[in-house]
């Protein structure tokens, strides 16, 4: 029995078998469908169902898009157009085009600094949102928002261009400084700037007699529609995001004042509605302020708006910070780099990594929530179509055609964002490369 | 209280001719607790400049904490540790410089997964050291051709065997060129195929006069290595000798069980 047993077991390999090809897949268009949408009859019936509510739905809003009126002064004239048929009303879209993007008390013979302002934004983001593209290119986008401001609100070039020289000021005295300590740096750097924007106001209009180079100036009262929304966007998500990491290390921070007060704003503003804020920055800020203090609304909006969504994405990045193994920390400690430098280069690349999913969500959250600017009487695009052009008499009652065309611009830049995070999550990855 | 008494002076190990009498590292009456655990009870050591010392004890026996505390990673609570002259003190500055002088290898080698194999061997050399880029690389090139991995220098960490990222774990310690070098049990997360690599990596690295200190069960590593081996039990050095004493006649009842256990299959 044993001696059998020994002799069906024993076995030596005496020829290699060589790597073959994987099996070709049976494909088809056939086997797809059957594998996919018709496995069995419950699926099948639920195949049909489907295609036919997605017939039904397109059934009904086809015609009434395809068959729109594009060309008319008013909802009763497009009406009389239809002629009783089903259509969507587009001429609003087209007779109020420039208010929908620009708002309503914006010069109309200025709306190209805007569109420059925006072309240049496609730009000067690049080379932040592109790895790839060279990085001496990052000078144009610390350039941009000066020079955007000088677009949009106009008035002495030199408003602008010494704010720029303002932060020059402060990042000199600070690489001055930085060698001896970081915080040393951090807050001489930050006590110098302060310190010569609280003098700009006397340089700015003797400079502007000397060399009067100046813009039409627009006030921020003027600012509206998709335009508005995207300023407010765009600024705060560029400013919330850095403070954002600011506060997820200080929340991680051994030193207790700097923790206390990271978790305190980070506690108050996540527990407090947005809404709330916007009002406050309306109304109650007012208050607070010295009464000859003049700070725009614009600017006490993207105060709020900031402070809202940094406050979000300081607990994304915390969250991203945790879940590196306490090795990456140790390694960055045990080959002698410092704190900022073990943070810079080894601790934020890898969270922020992590972080992006939930960055991007609190970005594209945030840009929506500029919507809510229409609530404390500015006139965004929401606020456009709600105010001006729903309560005028010609396009009274157009609710689909205009609300649908805020959602379609919303779409497609949170849309793309989305496809940019998605895109840039699979260049970062070098685990599975 | 151990029963175990502490090595005498005067059958402390005999130096090899690598060993100088220069001290390394020198530790007296150090203390650490974990909350009200008390890790590590009243260590001397001194560690002279070209020494092997291997570590070894049962898991809990506060060997990984005592090599983490030479370095900083772990805050002793009491004692005096010396490293290179340098008095480790709870200045940020000093640590980081106590940091730059001596290398680490951990168990589950703590490679950066974004940076490719050569940037994580350049890394420190050019923002600790200050090293221009261009000779950071040659110095990294080096010392992974020392470690047998050249040919990877531009994957990613995720791309290598366990084996192979030990290795560069250690070539990225020696690009900081360090007078001495703390391994955490450098092979107790590797398939046994690959422990002989790391090994002879290590082995070779001895033959070379670095001063090292080795936490690990590897015993025939410390055979044939080591200077010196120290046991520890419930934080305490029980008994420390020259290895031949040490494996074939430990004197304490302690070490003659854990010995029994390792070897004993």
């Amino acid at each position: 029995m044993s001696d059998v047993h020994a002799r069906t077991v024993a076995y030596v390999r005496e020829s290699e078998i060589p790597p073959a090809p994987p099996p070709e897949a049976v494909g088809g268009v056939v086997k797809w469908l059957r594998d996919n949408l018709f496995s069995n009859w419950f699926n099948a019936i639920l195949t049909l169902a489907s295609l036919y509510a997605v017939y039904w739905v397109l059934a009904q809003s086809l015609p009434w898009i395809l068959n729109g009126v594009w060309n008319a002064g008013s909802l009763a004239e497009c009406r009389e157009i239809l002629g009783g048929t089903s259509g969507a009303c587009w001429a609003v879209l087209s007779e109020r085009w420039n208010q929908l993007l620009f708002g309503f008390t914006y010069p109309s013979e200025l709306y190209w600094r805007p569109s420059l302002a925006f072309l240049l934004l496609l730009v000067c983001a690049a080379p932040v949102l592109f790895p790839a593209l060279p990085r001496r290119m990052l000078i144009l986008t610390a350039l941009y928002p000066f020079v955007a401001y000088f677009l949009i609100w106009g008035g002495s070039i030199w408003t602008p261009v010494l704010t720029a020289v303002g932060f020059m000021v402060g990042y000199a005295v600070y690489s001055r400084l930085v060698t001896q300590s970081f915080a040393m740096g951090f807050l001489a750097g930050t006590v110098a700037a302060l310190v010569f924007w609280s003098l700009q106001g006397y340089l700015v209009p003797p400079l502007s007699t000397v060399a009067p180079i100046a813009l039409e100036a627009v006030p921020s009262r003027d600012m509206g529609g998709f335009m508005l929304n995207i300023i407010l966007g765009t600024v705060c998500i560029s400013l919330s995001l850095p403070i954002g990491i600011a506060l997820a290390l200080g929340r991680q921070s051994s030193m207790p004042i700097i923790k206390w007060i990271s978790v305190i704003f980070i506690e108050f503003i996540r527990g407090v509605p947005l809404i709330t804020l916007l009002f406050v920055a309306n109304v109650v800020l007012a208050y607070f302020l010295p009464p000859q203090s003049n700070l725009d609304l614009i600017l006490r909006v993207v105060i709020m708006i900031t402070m809202f969504a940094s406050a979000y994405i300081a607990e994304v990045v915390r969250g991203g910070l945790a879940a590196l193994p306490r090795g990456q920390y140790e390694a960055a400690d045990s080959l002698g780099l410092d704190y900022a430098q073990a943070m810079r280069l080894i601790i934020l690349p890898q969270a922020l990594k992590i972080s992006i999913p939930g960055i991007v969500n609190v970005a594209v959250g945030l840009f929506k929530d500029t919507t809510l600017v229409s609530v404390i009487s500015m006139f965004d695009l929401v606020g456009m179509i709600r105010g001006p052009i729903l309560a005028s008499t010609d396009w009274n009652g157009v609710y689909w055609e205009l609300f649908g065309f805020a959602a379609l611009l919303f779409f497609v830049v949170c849309y793309g964002i989305s496809q940019y995070s998605q895109w840039l999550e699979r260049q970062l990855q070098t685990d599975r490369r | 209280m151990s029963e175990a008494p502490q090595m005498p002076e005067a059958s402390a190990p005999k130096k090899t001719m690598t060993v100088s009498d220069e001290v390394a590292i020198e530790i007296e009456a150090m203390n650490k607790w974990f909350g009200a655990f008390h890790v590590l009870r009243d260590i001397n050591l001194t560690v002279y400049r070209g020494e092997r010392i291997v570590i070894c004890g049962p898991s809990g026996s506060g060997k990984s904490t005592l090599i983490r505390c030479i370095n900083a990673l772990e805050e002793h609570q009491a004692g005096r540790i010396e490293v290179d002259g340098t008095v480790l003190s709870s200045d940020i500055k000093n640590i980081d410089t106590i940091r730059s002088e001596v290398g680490m290898v951990f168990q589950h080698f703590n490679l950066f997964p974004h940076l490719t194999i050569l940037e994580n061997c350049t890394l420190a050399p050019i923002w600790v050291r200050k090293t221009p880029k261009r000779e950071a690389e040659e110095t990294a090139m080096h010392f992974l051709t020392k470690v047998k991995i050249p040919e990877q220098a531009h994957k990613y960490p995720g791309q290598l065997s366990g084996g192979q990222q030990q290795r560069v774990a250690i070539a990225r310690s020696l690009c900081m060129r360090p007078r001495i070098m703390l391994f955490d049990e450098p092979t107790s997360a590797l398939d046994p195929e690959m422990i002989k690599e790391v090994l002879d990596t290590m082995v070779e690295l001895a033959g070379e006069g670095m001063t090292m200190l080795v936490v690990t069960h590897e015993m025939g590593f410390a055979r044939q290595v080591a200077n010196r081996v120290i046991f520890m039990d419930q934080g305490q050095i029980v008994e420390q000798n020259e290895p031949e004493a040490f494996f074939n006649d430990p004197r304490n009842e302690r070490t003659r069980l854990f010995l029994s256990q390792i070897l004993g299959h």
